[in-house]
């Protein structure tokens, strides 16, 4: 009886773990394959052969520039974020200020609101400063609606430092900017990582923004550019294929290096929203 | 810019208190990251109330004209149609709970990998919503996509054309946001789970527990906290689905799966009724808010749990 009852539950897990890991098996398998092989009726049959040309043909065919626009304006927005969160959680939890508290509640608020109620007026915003259409609005409203979500992540690790640390630094003649950069930041590496690898998931996967803010090919991001291509590839199952696989690869890869990383970073982003 | 980063202040030497409320110090640290979030979420919320009054086309001058907009909106049959999608998609959402919930009291049980298996349910959270729109799209394609050719297999005949059924289609959607989704929820409960200490359910199963009534009696009040946000995210996070959507369907057929978020895109982006689409981006911020709050409320409990 008990055998039968813990066979039964890693059956449900087993169960539940194939529906969620399936339907990716089944795409990397279409993107291997041609449309007659795709059509024949068996969704999990191996490709007969491995047509990797589906993905020289993509590739080639225009997807490497959204790939490049995805990393460099990704890289960039999390620089930004990281550095600009860094700063002000080490002010609001190390330094002392009445309205801490006030700007704290701010951060959290901002991470309830629904981007779509502001998305209006923010492309009336940099209409009017000449940035629709330019990269630098997607890099810009990266770093700020990220923001609040890194500064949550961070705070608990900030709460944690010891004083004396802060103490021995200014004993020794250390600037608050210098204790900050040569000290504590370093010391906050393993957050740090953590709030990299959530922006990372978070700008690779954006996409409201993107398609609302940029108009031109050479600037759109993955997410909006696979839309176009996918639209030209209509009837090419094994080249949409590959299209999403490649867009979705580079997270599927950090993910398999740094998943405790995700799973912390995820996790505590939830428990303090 | 970086001379000011790295402004050496006047202080004396131990005093400490006075180095660390420095206000220069402080407005330079903290105004960076306020400033981009003043300026970039809250301003433009504000503005979109404002918006709401005008007639505006997104390019010309805006008109003012008082609160026809907003009368407009909750006279109009396409949002309340739209609200009342979002609003089942919560619904949805939040039963769902139920199974991730169940599904990690299973694997919070001493099961063995269950660490790979929370890193395998996590996985399509990860994916961009377009990929997944774009994957599912052709999962239910209705004569190559997955799903179909295995419904034949098992001798299924005339299986529906899932995404263009009015009757089928929020139900079609709403498969993916539960595949999305579940790794995450799950790992949320499991961690909860984990953080009860051995020793309360020790003590349980010496007093005759079964692991049924350990589960329901123990563990699920003492992570009732953690149920509580994650209903509230899951609402919150349903009323402002948009992107899933707004690719695999554009809220078709026939708006059966038009939602609150994708109808004000659709009104300013699509038709170019800047003025419409704020008043409707501002009732779906108050909406958002409203509905937080009875959440909030409804699973209000008097006294928090103590370990």
């Amino acid at each position: 009886m008990k055998r039968l009852g813990s066979f039964l539950l890693y059956l449900s897990l087993t169960i539940v773990a194939i529906f969620q890991i399936f339907p990716i098996v089944w795409l990397f398998l279409f993107s291997l394959k041609d449309n007659r092989e795709i059509f024949s009726g068996d969704p999990f049959a191996l490709p007969s052969e491995f047509r990797w040309e589906n993905y020289t043909k993509v590739w080639e065919g225009g997807i490497g520039i959204y790939f490049w626009n995805s990393v460099w304006i990704t890289v960039l927005a999390i620089l930004f974020t990281v550095l600009f969160a860094s700063m002000a959680t080490f002010a609001i939890t190390r330094m002392k200020w009445k309205l801490s508290k006030l700007v704290l509640g701010l951060c959290m608020v901002g991470m309830m609101i629904p981007i779509h109620s502001s998305i209006i007026p923010l492309f009336k915003m940099f209409l009017s400063v000449n940035l629709i259409d330019s990269p630098w609005s997607i890099v810009i409203t990266y770093t700020a609606y990220n923001l609040p979500i890194t500064i949550m992540i961070l705070l608990g690790f900030y709460y944690t430092l010891p004083r004396e640390i802060e103490e021995a630094a200014i004993i020794d003649g250390c600037s608050v900017p210098q204790m900050f950069f040569r000290i504590i930041l370093p010391m906050t590496i393993p957050v740090m990582s953590t709030t990299v690898i959530i922006n990372m998931i978070y700008n690779w996967n954006e996409f409201v923004f993107v398609n609302t803010f940029i108009s031109s090919d050479h600037f759109k991001t993955l997410t909006v550019g696979i839309q176009n291509f996918i639209g030209q590839y209509m009837t090419d199952w094994g080249a949409i294929g590959a299209t999403l696989v490649i867009s979705v690869l580079p997270i599927l890869l950090a993910f398999i290096f740094f998943s405790n990383k995700v799973v912390e970073g995820l996790s505590s982003s939830a428990v303090k929203g | 810019m970086l001379s000011v980063l790295f402004y050496l202040p006047d202080m004396g030497l131990n005093d400490m208190d006075k180095v660390m409320s420095n206000k220069w110090i402080i407005a330079l640290y903290v105004l960076p990251a306020l400033l981009l979030i003043g300026i970039f979420i809250f301003i433009p919320l504000v503005l979109s109330g404002y918006y709401g009054f005008m007639d505006w086309d997104g390019i010309g001058a805006m008109t003012f004209i008082g609160l026809e907009n907003y009368t407009a909106a909750l006279q109009d049959a396409k949002f309340w149609d739209s609200a009342w999608h979002s609003f089942l998609l919560a619904i949805f959402s939040t039963l769902s709970l139920l199974i991730y919930l169940a599904i990690a009291l299973i694997l919070a049980s001493k099961i063995k990998g269950s660490d790979l298996l929370r890193k395998i349910y996590l996985i399509p959270m990860l994916l961009s919503s377009v990929a997944i729109a774009q994957l599912w799209i052709k999962i239910y394609n209705p004569t190559s996509g997955m799903l179909n050719q295995i419904l034949l297999k098992i001798g299924v005949e005339n299986p529906p054309a899932w995404l263009a059924e009015t009757s089928i289609v929020l139900y079609a959607i709403f498969i993916p946001i539960l595949w999305q989704y579940a790794g995450f929820y799950i790992l949320i409960y499991y961690a909860a789970l984990k953080n009860i200490p051995d020793s309360i359910i020790e003590a349980a199963r010496i007093d005759g527990a079964s692991p049924v009534q350990i589960a329901f009696r123990i563990k699920l009040p003492l992570i009732m906290g953690i149920v509580k946000v994650t209903i509230v995210l899951a609402v919150v996070g349903s009323l402002k689905y948009f992107d899933l959507i707004y690719v695999m369907t554009g809220g078709g057929p026939n708006g059966a799966s038009e939602v609150m978020a994708s109808y004000m895109y659709k009104l300013a982006f699509d038709t170019n009724n800047f003025g419409y689409g704020s008043a409707i981006g501002f009732l779906l911020l108050i909406i958002t808010l409203v509905v937080t709050y009875i959440v909030r409320k409804l699973t209000a409990t008097k006294e928090e749990i103590q370990y």
